[in-house]
Formats: structure tokens, C-alpha cells, sequence
């Protein structure tokens, strides 16, 4: 029992330390949630009111009815009407539009026929994901509906499970526990062992008969309550601010998230083991940060990396948990459910503990 | 057993540098035994490794009866080291500190309320109590590491240079306090800088350059120094000067207030006579006289006269 004692006296210090370093304790809850509201409203995938013009070939009713419903789709902000093939090019080559819809003066027979376009979208690929917006546009009802009319059917039907209306929000605020985690975690922990090394502390400590892994896991330990406090933190915001639901369990996600937070802080603590400066410290958690953000499928994608980038990303914690934490809180899965990226956690916890320990030693050489 | 700490051919390198160059130790029990030296002697580097935190490159350290590094888990239960920097937290109040390192300790909480009441009493903290070490004064911070080192009633404390930051009034009080501790049978090894702190421990190691230059008793030091100590006073002692630096026999020469001391070689058969009829013409009522050595010639002609006699040698 004195083991365990040892390990909670380093924890409660650990944890006072914390509570009185107010900058610090003011990240823990700030950064969550001002993060939130970041990326929450900021970080918004359906682009709306983007600005077109059209150029009108036909100037029928029908083409007439057609960019009345574009215009209410509220997707595009019709702002100019183009007299010709030469003044749409213009206008989009100014950026006064970023989008042209051309209607063909034979749109009703193509239309009708079926095997041509009726209208032609040009768009500006210069703008990030203006592209995926044309693609949206061109199976949206609008079109749908005056193809029907014309000829009845349509080739595809697309339904987006888990998410009906597609709003960023719903993808963005799970995986942002992952990433608000990744930032506090690695960020605190990475600093722990190198700032007593900094204040002498550690040399004093060591002499004493503190064990190695009651050191680590005591450090560690008021972490892994923050990071609980901050995901319950993410979690009731992503709720009350955007409408995020929770179809799994709550227990298998704070499994989940407990696994990861294991991760990522004993990656910190690796870090701490490495670095000889706190500054030294902050450096090589930050240069972990970047690939995890952008890498772990939090903003793109996998499917589009290059095989290179995928297996970097496999290496990283943050990709698996927000694996498992889109498949709990949006299409219900359970913990069991997705037991291999658990399992690549877990094995990923191993290695970084185990590099913690064999990199810290009782001694000062 | 009454050796607390012996090493043999303990030898330290960083790199290129030796920093503790084969020395050889006996520590008895419940003693102060003082690390006299200048900086970069090698005082530091020998206490880390008697307590474990550095591996010797050569030689043997026991401590308290175990082989250190291999067993320095057992002695660090038996150890209290204080190190040259204050290293406890500075953001814990003086309670906090105690409280921890006492749970570090391992002292179940009946000891712990106990110990903590006697140290904080003892160590004169009560009026501190709750305040945060980085508040405290030098003094006063000195006195809370003592007291957290203290806690588990070590049988072995190291001090390095424990009162490199401390008023002389507190550097008695201190001093107190460690003879208050090896009365109860506590061995003590301080490294200091100080001669006055050197003078009051029961054993002396001087350290040169990672080595023991002289070692054993003050007194007995003083009495076997290596030279003779001639005293010199006058009013112009910069002529005195200019008359000694041109006798062969003077090894070394220090001034205190309007005096000097001068260490001349052993051998020299009436030195205070030489140099009376030396400094009769040029500074005539210049009074000499042979004098007991003070532990500071001793130093001197420890770590100086060694180097004289090494360049000598290579000469």
C-alpha cells in the first residue's frame, strides 16, 4: 500500500502545483472551449451564398423557373447576368463570381433527350472546396427536379447516414475532443519531468525511494482527470452549442477517451524524457501536433493521402480515437465494436511507457 | 560498524575531464566530516556518487554497509542529501513540502504529524508554516531542506554546500543544528567553502582538482601542515613582497588585514631568522615570527604547494 501511497502523494502535489498555476489551469478549461467555438463556427463545410453569375442561353420559362431555385437554395448568390460566353469568363477572372451556370439555348430538347448536359456549371477551382460544392449542386434537387420532369428518372441516389443533413458541425466536434486532448495532453505532460528537472526538484526526488513508475503514473495521473473533465467538457458544448448528437454509450466513449489520454500523455512524458529545456519540450510536442491535426483524418480525409502520409498517420494516437470516437458518439458502434483502433492504441501506450521508462533513470548521467 | 562511507580509487570523468581523480575515503559514523575545496574540486561529483545519482567510472563506494550503485535503492531509505541548490517546491507552502516528502517516506500518518511538529519547532518554521518556500528567506529555506532531509531520521545526511546562500548568523545556527544531529548519532558529510565551517568538523578532506590534497583532523592538519608558517607585520607589506618574491624557501604568501602569512618550506632550518635579516635593510622594524598554521595555510599549502611541487616535477 505504501506503493500506491507514494503514487497518490505525487499525484495530490502534482495536482496542487496545477491548481495554483492559474495560467495553466485557465488552458485546461479555456483552450476546450474556446477551440470549440473555433472550429464549431468557424470550420464550416456546406458553403453557402456563393457568389455566380449565369449566363442564359435559352430564356425560356423553364430556364427562368431554374435559377429562381438555385437562388433559393441559398448555395448560390446569383449577382450577375452574363450577356455572353466572353463576359462570364470575365466576371469569374475578376472573382466577381465564382461560379457560372450556363444554360444551353437547347436545354429543354436536352433536357428531354436526356443524354447531354443542360447546364453547365464552371467553377473556380482556386477556392478551396468550391469543387465539392459544384458536385453537391449537380445531384441537388433543383436540377433533380427539372430533369424529372423532362425525363423521368435519376441514375443515383445519395443518402448520407449518420449525419442526414451533412453539417460540419456533427463531423468537426467529435474529433475535436481528440485534438483539444493531443494539444493539452502532450503540451502539459511533455513539460512535467523537464520543468523539475529545470527547478532541481528532480535531483532531490531520486534520492529518495520513490520508484521510477511511481513517478511517471503519479505525474500522470492528474492529467488523466483533466483530460476526462475537458472530454465531458467538449461533449456538453458540442450538445448544447451544436446540436452534436450521442447515440453510443457514454461509458464506452469515456473508455475510450481514457485510452487515449493514456496515449497521448505518455507520449508527453517520452518527450519530457528527451527534451533538457521546457522551451526544447514545447518544441517537440508541437512538431507531433501538426501531422496529428491534419493527418488523423480530423480534416481530410484518409482516402486522399498518399500511402506515405496514411501509414504516418497510423502511427498516430489521434487518428485511431477519432476512429472510435465518430464510431461511438455518431454511428453508435461500441466499444467492442472498434476494438482495432483501441488495440493500436493500446499497443501505442506500451511503446511510448515503455520508452519513458527506459529513456528515465534514477541518476543524473 | 563504525565507517559510514568508504570508497576506494573513486574516479569520475565527463568526457576529457576528471573531474574526481581516484580518491580514497573513510567516513566513521556519527562525525561531520567536511569536503573543504574550491569550486571544481570535485566535492559535488564525489557526493552524487556516494548517493547513487552518478555511476563512478572507477572504484567502490559502501555506504552504511552497501555497495553503491548497485544497492542504492536500500540506502536512499537510510539517506537524507541536501542539495547545493534548493530543490523543494516553491509554489507548496513550508507544510506541504514536509507533508510530501514524508509520504515519499513512506512514514505512516502518526509519525508523520509527529515528525512534522518536531522539525518545524526545531527548525525555528513555526511562524512560516504556511507559507510558500519561494517566499522564504535564504535562511529560512536552508533550514526547510534541512528539516525535509531530516525527516525520516536518516542515519547518513550529505550537504552540498548547504550554506553557500546564508548569512553568518544563520550559518551558526545551522551548525547548531548539526552537531544537535550527530549527538543523536546521524553521520554528516558537508562540503563547504568556508574555512570557519571546515574548522568545526570532526574530519577534513581538502579537495584539489578531484583529488585529496590533505586529510584528517582540523587540528591536526594545522599541526602537520607541510611548511612553516612565518607571520610578518609591517606597514608597507608591498616592499615586504618585492624582498619575499625573490626567496627560494617562500612558497606562498597571503595577506590578512596588515599581516601576511608566508608558508616556507619544511626544510628551511631557521626561516624566521633568514628572513629577519632578508627584510633588515629595506623594511627595518618588520616584526617576524613563526606562528601555528591556521586551517586556511593549511589549505593553501595543501592545494598550492602541491601544484608547485607537480610543476616542479614535470620541470
Amino acid at each position: 500500500m505504501i506503493w500506491l501511497e507514494r503514487l497518490l502523494a505525487i499525484a495530490a502535489k502534482e495536482g496542487r502545483q496545477l491548481a495554483r498555476d492559474r495560467v495553466t489551469f485557465g488552458m485546461i478549461i479555456g483552450v476546450p472551449v474556446m477551440q470549440m467555438l473555433l472550429f464549431g463556427y468557424a470550420i464550416n463545410f456546406d458553403v453557402r451564398d456563393v457568389d455566380a453569375a449565369v449566363l442564359d442561353q435559352s430564356r425560356t420559362s423553364l430556364s427562368r423557373q431554374l435559377v429562381g431555385d438555385l437562388q433559393a437554395t441559398q448555395v448560390l448568390h446569383i449577382v450577375r447576368e452574363a450577356g455572353s460566353e466572353r463576359e462570364l469568363s470575365e466576371l469569374m477572372q475578376r472573382g466577381v463570381a465564382r461560379v457560372g451556370v450556363v444554360i444551353t439555348a437547347d436545354l429543354e430538347r436536352r433536357l428531354f433527350e436526356g443524354d447531354r448536359p443542360a447546364v453547365q456549371l464552371l467553377v473556380d477551382g482556386s477556392q478551396p472546396s468550391l469543387e465539392n460544392l459544384a458536385q453537391g449542386l449537380s445531384s441537388m434537387p433543383v436540377l433533380q427536379r427539372a430533369a424529372t420532369r423532362a425525363s423521368g428518372a435519376r441514375s443515383f441516389e445519395i443518402r448520407t447516414e449518420y449525419n442526414p443533413s451533412r453539417r460540419t458541425a456533427v463531423q468537426i466536434v467529435p474529433a475535436l475532443i481528440g485534438t483539444i486532448l493531443t494539444m493539452t495532453m502532450v503540451i502539459f505532460t511533455s513539460g512535467a519531468i523537464v520543468r523539475e528537472r529545470e527547478r532541481g526538484n528532480l535531483e532531490l526526488l531520486i534520492t529518495t525511494p520513490v520508484t521510477r513508475g511511481q513517478l511517471l503514473a503519479g505525474k500522470l495521473l492528474p492529467y488523466v482527470i483533466i483530460g476526462l473533465v475537458q472530454t465531458t467538457l467538449i461533449l456538453g458544448v458540442g450538445r448544447i452549442l451544436f446540436g452534436v448528437p450521442m447515440v453510443g454509450s457514454f461509458l464506452d466513449l469515456y473508455l475510450g477517451a481514457l485510452v487515449f489520454i493514456a496515449a497521448a500523455l505518455a507520449l508527453g512524458l517520452f518527450i519530457s524524457t528527451l527534451a533538457q529545456t521546457q522551451f526544447q519540450a514545447f518544441q517537440m510536442a508541437f512538431v507531433t501536433m501538426l501531422p496529428s491535426i491534419l493527418l488523423s483524418g480530423f480534416m481530410f480525409p484518409f482516402e486522399g493521402m498518399p500511402a506515405f502520409a496514411q501509414g504516418l498517420a497510423q502511427v498516430l494516437p489521434l487518428t485511431h480515437f477519432n476512429e472510435i470516437i465518430r464510431g461511438i458518439t455518431l454511428r453508435g458502434a461500441t466499444i467492442t465494436d472498434m476494438y482495432v483502433p483501441l488495440l493500436k492504441l493500446v499497443i501505442f501506450l506500451a511503446v511510448m511507457l515503455s520508452l519513458a521508462a527506459a529513456r528515465f533513470r534514477k541518476r543524473l548521467d | 560498524m563504525t565507517v559510514a562511507i568508504s570508497a576506494r580509487g573513486l574516479t569520475r570523468r565527463f568526457g576529457a575531464v576528471i573531474a574526481v581523480d581516484g580518491i580514497d575515503l573513510d567516513v566513521p559514523r556519527a562525525q561531520i566530516y567536511g569536503f573543504l575545496g574550491p569550486n571544481g574540486s570535485g566535492k559535488s561529483t564525489t557526493i552524487r556518487m556516494l548517493c547513487g545519482l552518478l555511476v563512478p567510472t572507477r572504484g567502490t563506494v559502501n555506504v552504511l554497509g552497501y555497495e553503491v550503485p548497485r544497492e542504492a535503492e536500500t540506502v536512499r531509505r537510510k539517506l537524507g542529501y541536501m542539495t547545493q541548490r534548493f530543490s523543494l517546491w516553491d509554489d507548496l507552502t513550508v507544510t506541504e513540502n514536509l507533508d510530501f516528502m514524508c509520504r515519499i517516506f513512506g512514514l505512516d500518518s502518526a509519525t508523520r504529524r509527529a515528525r512534522m511538529e518536531d522539525r518545524i519547532r526545531d527548525y525555528d518554521l513555526v511562524s512560516h508554516a504556511n507559507q510558500r518556500a519561494g517566499t522564504l528567506s535564504g535562511g529560512e529555506r536552508q533550514r526547510l531542506a534541512l528539516a525535509a532531509a531530516t525527516l525520516h531520521d536518516p542515519e547518513l545526511l550529505l550537504l552540498d554546500e548547504p550554506t553557500s546562500a546564508v548569512d553568518p548568523q544563520n550559518r551558526r545556527d545551522f551548525w547548531e543544528n548539526l552537531f544537535a544531529l550527530v549527538a543523536r548519532g546521524t553521520t554528516i558529510l558537508v562540503s563547504t567553502h568556508y574555512m570557519d565551517e571546515a574548522e568545526r568538523c570532526h574530519r577534513l578532506a581538502i579537495l584539489d582538482h578531484g583529488r585529496i590534497a590533505a586529510e584528517g583532523e582540523p587540528k591536526q592538519l594545522a599541526r602537520d601542515i607541510d611548511a612553516t608558517v612565518i607571520e610578518i607585520e609591517y606597514a608597507d607589506l608591498t616592499s615586504v613582497r618585492r624582498v619575499l618574491a625573490s626567496v627560494p624557501a617562500v612558497r606562498s604568501v597571503a595577506q590578512l588585514g596588515n599581516r601576511l602569512h608566508v608558508l616556507v618550506h619544511r626544510d628551511a632550518a631557521e626561516p624566521e631568522r633568514e628572513l629577519r635579516a632578508l627584510l633588515a635593510g629595506p623594511c627595518a622594524d618588520a616584526r617576524v615570527e613563526r606562528v601555528g598554521a591556521t586551517l586556511e595555510d593549511v589549505f593553501v599549502a595543501a592545494t598550492s604547494l602541491r601544484r608547485v611541487a607537480g610543476a616542479e616535477r614535470a620541470a
